[in-house]
């Protein structure tokens, strides 16, 4: 077996909680573990799709990984360094190199700002110009998303969706970033611009080497994305694998019930499995594992002890009591 | 001798004069930036907003001919001669007066005995005079200088469209300088409270607290009576009692703001607080500020009235539409009744006001991309 490259990103045991304050002495009556003991690696030029319900705290754990939560505990290595380690300067110039798009295309640019100073923004403040104007620079960037330089001094609201997420694309891409958090980066966007959007995120991986963390609920999307697929479940990670694995032979209930809701054109649809109920409230997880109130094979220890993490040599690892078949 | 130096005119004149080249440069820079040539761009088309900063720029520009003066040598009133120091043989100057006084003392100088009504050539009230037949009778006497005044003239003869426009000056410095002092308040603290929130929040939020519960009245009074009456004084008080709402405002948009994804995407690029604050934040809050200053400028103006009606206003010597009005109200009691002063001051509040508020209103539009 070779010997493992070294990751870009390692997250160990990361969580987020966030304080529910109570009363007028602003006690903490309680927490929302939004991301709970989260552990994962990504390899430099490689995609983790993270996949999961609304509420489970994928945006969370983005949001944590670019420095924008502060987590409750854990750590978070970027390049071999220690992220919470870090202060002032030396963070903000590591940070530079993870940067993040946004799902919502239409408040992720500032209204009152033209193309130009939205792209160039970080480089003028980081002085990575080099000698050049800020107008060769956007042109640059804008050439590289696959825009024409004519749009320089025109206002966010003057285009559309795919446009407007190839812009923040561009200004992504403005600081040089070995690592991209695409928050739902096509979910808000027609089907045909979807299209463009990822075809660009895969040809920008191609030739800048660029690793992504692919946030999304679109199977499909993150199937044709991802080298390896994480499944969110309030706060935790309950599977993770190489994309094929995790697609093809799911073990914990909860991504089969993801799955069997894809439709597949050509295939006999399987059996559906329905979820009853709702997402549990992070603020107050059940005992146990936390899929236990909805999974449609509990057992009586499910309750009771939280799963144990099982992993083949594969790297396919998922949470769960119930031995699989 | 500071005091008597800050009473001069030269303290005057060089102070408008630096406001004035203030204003310029602050023109000029704007008009480097695109974003701003634009909006100009913008507001040129919109027919209204021209007509109103034209009449603006006419109030200001009498506001401006009424703040810079001059003393000249006093003459002697029949003839003319230039009165001597008897010893020294210095030339005596007057006491001075602005330039607007200088255009405005060919209908200034027409005074007439008492009330007259606008344009008319009788005095208003009725005299007793003798007739040709020797028979007392109740007569309109014919004016001394018939129909030459527009809005009339008050009790003691003086010309009324002369006191309103003397009027001019002190409503748009009550209106700007209360503004200029609460706006950068505001600004600072809404923004900073917002945007770190933690005990900067709190803090700016116990001031504000403290500082709302005291009703305003009773807060100018005090500060009336502590400082003395007249226009800075008041333009002062009026300025602390005012900026706690815009600040309230602006420190809830920048809570909105503080969460939008574009500050998130700048957050992630490293760059620091005092810059998102700067580009993101205030360039999206500027509407904001705008529909408060537009609608506190009008306010204010109708503000300074109710406050010098109250007497705790800008003080006996100086002309205000607020003092006109409250010469009215006694006016409006007579019968017949004399409505002229309280026309001519509304006439000139309006005068000044509407086009504020359009002008305002055309400015937000035209700073707002969306709505280009």
């Amino acid at each position: 077996m070779t010997e493992a490259p070294e990751p870009l990103l390692k997250v160990c045991d990361l969580r987020v909680w966030f304080p529910i304050r109570k009363g007028v002495l602003n006690r903490i009556a309680g927490q929302v573990r939004a991301v709970d003991g989260v552990s994962f690696t990504i390899l430099p030029g490689e995609t983790l799709g993270l996949v999961g319900e609304s509420g489970c705290g994928k945006t969370t754990l983005g949001r944590a990984l670019m420095g924008l939560e502060k987590p409750a505990g854990g750590r978070i290595i970027f390049n071999g360094q220690d992220l919470g380690a870090l202060t002032g300067q030396a963070r903000r110039q590591l940070r530079r190199h993870s940067q993040m798009i946004f799902q919502d295309p239409f408040s992720s640019l500032n209204p009152r700002m033209t193309v130009q100073e939205l792209v160039t923004e970080g480089l003028v403040h980081h002085r990575l110009l080099q000698g050049r104007t800020r107008t060769e620079s956007a042109r640059e960037l804008l050439a590289s998303v696959g825009m024409d330089g004519d749009c320089l001094f025109r206002y966010p609201h003057e285009f559309s969706g795919g446009q407007r997420q190839r812009i923040s694309l561009a200004r992504a891409l403005s600081l040089q970033p070995h690592f991209l958090v695409c928050d739902e980066p096509v979910s808000a966007l027609d089907v045909s611009v979807q299209a463009q959007v990822i075809n660009l995120l895969l040809d920008l991986r191609e030739r800048h080497g660029l690793a992504y963390l692919f946030i999304s609920h679109d199977l499909s999307v993150v199937r044709l994305m991802s080298h390896r697929v994480a499944v969110m479940y309030l706060g935790k990670i309950v599977e993770c694998g190489a994309t094929s694995d995790v697609m093809e032979t799911a073990c914990h209930p909860y991504t089969r019930a993801l799955l069997s809701a894809v439709p597949r054109p050509g295939k006999h649809q399987d059996k559906r499995i329905i979820l009853t109920g709702d997402l549990p409230s992070p603020a107050a997880p059940p005992p146990g594992c936390p899929f236990h109130p909805r999974c449609p094979q509990a057992l009586p220890v499910c309750a009771q002890q939280a799963p144990p993490v099982r992993t083949l040599d594969n790297g396919h690892s998922w949470a769960c009591h119930i031995t699989p078949d | 001798m500071p005091a008597t130096f800050f009473q001069s005119w030269w303290f005057q004149n060089l102070l408008t004069l630096g406001l004035l080249t203030g204003a310029a440069l602050l023109a000029w820079r704007l008009s480097r930036r695109e974003y701003w040539r634009n909006a100009f761009h913008e507001i040129c088309r919109n027919r209204l907003a021209v007509i109103s900063f034209i009449i603006l720029c006419g109030y200001g520009a009498i506001a401006i001919l009424d703040s810079v003066g001059w003393r000249r040598p006093l003459r002697h009133p029949e003839t003319g001669e230039v009165a001597r120091h008897p010893e020294t043989g210095k030339v005596i100057l007057d006491q001075g007066a602005s330039a607007l006084d200088y255009l405005l003392a060919p209908i200034s100088a027409k005074r007439e005995k008492t009330y007259s009504a606008p344009l008319a050539a009788t005095d208003y009230t009725p005299t007793t005079a003798m007739s040709s037949t020797g028979q007392p009778q109740r007569v309109h006497a014919p004016l001394t200088y018939p129909r030459s005044h527009l809005f009339g003239t008050d009790r003691i003869g003086q010309d009324v469209f002369c006191q309103a426009c003397k009027s001019i000056r002190t409503g748009i410095i009550i209106g700007l300088l209360t503004t200029i002092l609460a706006v950068p308040f505001a600004l600072v603290f809404g923004t900073a409270a917002g945007y770190y929130g933690g005990w900067i929040d709190d803090a700016t939020q116990y001031v504000c607290a403290v500082l709302s519960s005291i009703p305003t009245v009773l807060f100018i009074a005090a500060f009336m009576i502590i400082f003395g009456q007249g226009l800075p004084q008041l333009a002062l008080a009026m300025g602390i009692a005012s900026w706690t709402g815009l600040c309230r405002l602006l420190r809830g948009e920048t809570i909105r703001l503080r969460e939008t994804d574009f500050v998130l995407a700048a957050k992630a690029m490293g760059v620091p607080s005092w810059r998102i604050i700067l580009r993101h934040i205030v360039p999206n809050v500027l509407h904001l500020i705008l529909i408060t200053t537009v609608i506190r400028f009008s306010s204010e103006v109708l503000a300074e009235a109710a406050f010098t009606y109250l007497g705790i206003g800008v003080g006996a010597d100086t002309m205000s539409w607020g003092a006109m009005i409250n010469d009215a109200r006694t006016e409006l009691t007579r019968e017949p009744i004399i409505w002229w002063k309280l026309a001519a001051a509304f006439t000139f509040m309006v005068g000044l006001v509407l086009p504020a508020n359009l002008f305002g209103d055309a400015v937000r539009d035209a700073l707002d991309p969306r709505l280009r």
